[in-house]
């Protein structure tokens, strides 16, 4: 799965980093989202529940 | 002739407020929730009808939807009884927004603001701040240890240490603290006569902008110096962006460390189990969260135009209130969700609110109450209440639920 970042949405809650921090981190000056990477395990849970708890709906997976 | 919509007729008038239990919403809102995810509600202080959102699922779409404006507008409305708003009564525009107070804004405004706040919250930013949340926790459990028995926790440590934390953060002076926290506490109760409120963010601006000026010329490692130097930035928004930092750190942590140490001592089995196994804390305290949702008013909304959502014609200044309480108590959301349980998932739960607005300083909240919980814990593994639990006073007139003393013994 690919993860897809909208930076222009992020409101840099930072529950990506809390989440699934091996994927997401957050930019030192406002705090939005930074990709760690690309591509996550389809059974990956942590990724799921990152892209479903963002509370602006600025992740999504793409198959 | 047409006879009143029966959902218009069958309205609640605001929120109850009325607890059985001190950790569970009132059986009132329960009811409601289990009656319809969203209904009719009248609100104070005249009774017009606005909207009661109470489930998971549509609290998370509400909140989401920037159509459901956080700049709120004439006549006022609110869900809980708040004498002195009759005076507003007549007012039919959007009321004067406190600059810097970006909680009250919409896109692309409350963008601006928050960014510039954005960076010193991150997850990273608060696993550097850990040492120093831990040297207060000891600073104030040592305090608590060194004095008389039984001791009141709430003015002992559950309010202090967010306060010497964000206060650190702010570069507010902590020893000053006779200057602001009376205004912040005024700022959060329901009474609105009289100029109690005004008069305290006047205070507070004054207070805060002597103090940034001070800062622009000498500036020193902190949050209100950064933003001081912001040539982005206009004082007065300075001023305001601070005093909403200082006022949302002090009560709200403060209510969940009083609340959420009773609640643990009502669970014995739930302390015993973060003592036993302190890796189970960060799930713990999401469950905390959820299971106390110390926004017991709800977060309001309102729509600026006439507009459909979910089969309802909602129109243009009708109030939303979503009801966090029972989104957190949702069957359709949590397993046994009326049970306190450290070991179970309470990812979801809306707290900290959800879409935009979401909690700023949310990452700090978690460290703080982590260390907290924690270091409590381990210091008064043999921590009980002084009183009976039905003795201990509740706060349920503000926006805030919480205890107002909690007296412990050990």
């Amino acid at each position: 799965m690919r993860i897809i970042a909208d930076t222009e949405a992020c409101a840099s809650s930072g529950m990506c980093a809390l989440t699934a921090p091996e994927y997401f981190d957050q930019d030192d000056e406002d705090g939005r989202v930074v990709l760690l990477a690309e591509e996550a395990e389809d059974c990956d849970d942590e990724v799921a529940d990152a892209v479903r708890l963002c509370p602006a709906s600025a992740l999504r997976l793409e198959s | 002739m047409s006879t009143p919509d029966t959902a218009e007729t069958e309205a609640p008038y605001g929120i109850p407020l009325e607890r059985d239990h001190p950790f569970d919403p009132p059986a009132a809102v329960m009811a409601l929730h289990r009656g319809s995810e969203m209904r009719r509600m009248r609100y104070y202080p005249e009774g017009r009808l606005g909207w009661l959102v109470t489930s998971h699922r549509l609290a998370r779409k509400v909140l989401a939807d920037t159509r459901f404006s956080s700049t709120l507008g004439g006549p006022a409305q609110v869900p809980i009884p708040m004498p002195g708003l009759e005076a507003y009564l007549d007012f039919e525009g959007d009321f004067p927004l406190t600059p810097g107070m970006f909680i009250e804004m919409d896109p692309p405004d409350h963008t601006r603001l928050r960014r510039k706040l954005t960076g010193v919250f991150t997850v990273k930013r608060m696993k550097q701040l850990e040492p120093r949340i831990a040297a207060h926790v000891q600073d104030r459990l040592d305090a608590l240890a060194a004095g008389p028995k039984p001791a009141d926790l709430v003015a002992e440590f559950a309010v202090p240490v967010p306060a010497m934390m964000i206060c650190e953060l702010l570069g507010v002076p902590y020893d000053q603290r006779e200057r602001f926290e009376a205004d912040s506490r005024a700022i959060f109760t329901t009474d609105a006569t009289g100029e109690g409120k005004q008069a305290a963010m006047l205070n507070l601006f004054a207070f805060i902008g002597e103090l940034a000026a001070a800062k622009r010329a000498n500036p020193t490692d902190d949050v209100l110096s950064d933003l001081a130097a912001d040539p982005e930035l206009r004082d007065e928004e300075v001023a305001g962006m601070a005093i909403l930092l200082l006022v949302a750190g002090h009560e709200t942590t403060a209510k969940m460390l009083g609340l959420g140490t009773m609640a643990l001592l009502e669970n014995r089995d739930q302390w015993e189990l973060l003592r036993a196994r302190p890796e189970l804390m960060a799930g713990g305290v999401e469950e905390l969260l959820r299971y106390l949702t110390i926004i017991h008013t709800g977060l309001i909304r309102q729509v600026k135009e006439d507009m459909e959502f979910e089969g309802h014609q909602i129109k243009a200044r009708e109030y939303v209130t979503v009801s966090v309480q029972t989104a957190n108590r949702d069957e359709a959301h949590f397993i046994e969700p009326e049970k306190l349980d450290v070991t179970g998932d309470a990812k979801g739960h809306l707290t900290f609110g959800h879409g935009v607005h979401q909690c700023l300083g949310q990452q700090l909240a978690r460290m703080e109450m982590r260390i907290a919980f924690a270091g409590l814990i381990e210091r008064f593994p043999g921590l009980r209440l002084a009183v009976p639990a039905a003795e201990v006073p509740l706060v349920t007139g503000e926006s805030f639920y919480g205890v107002a003393e909690l007296p412990v013994t050990w």
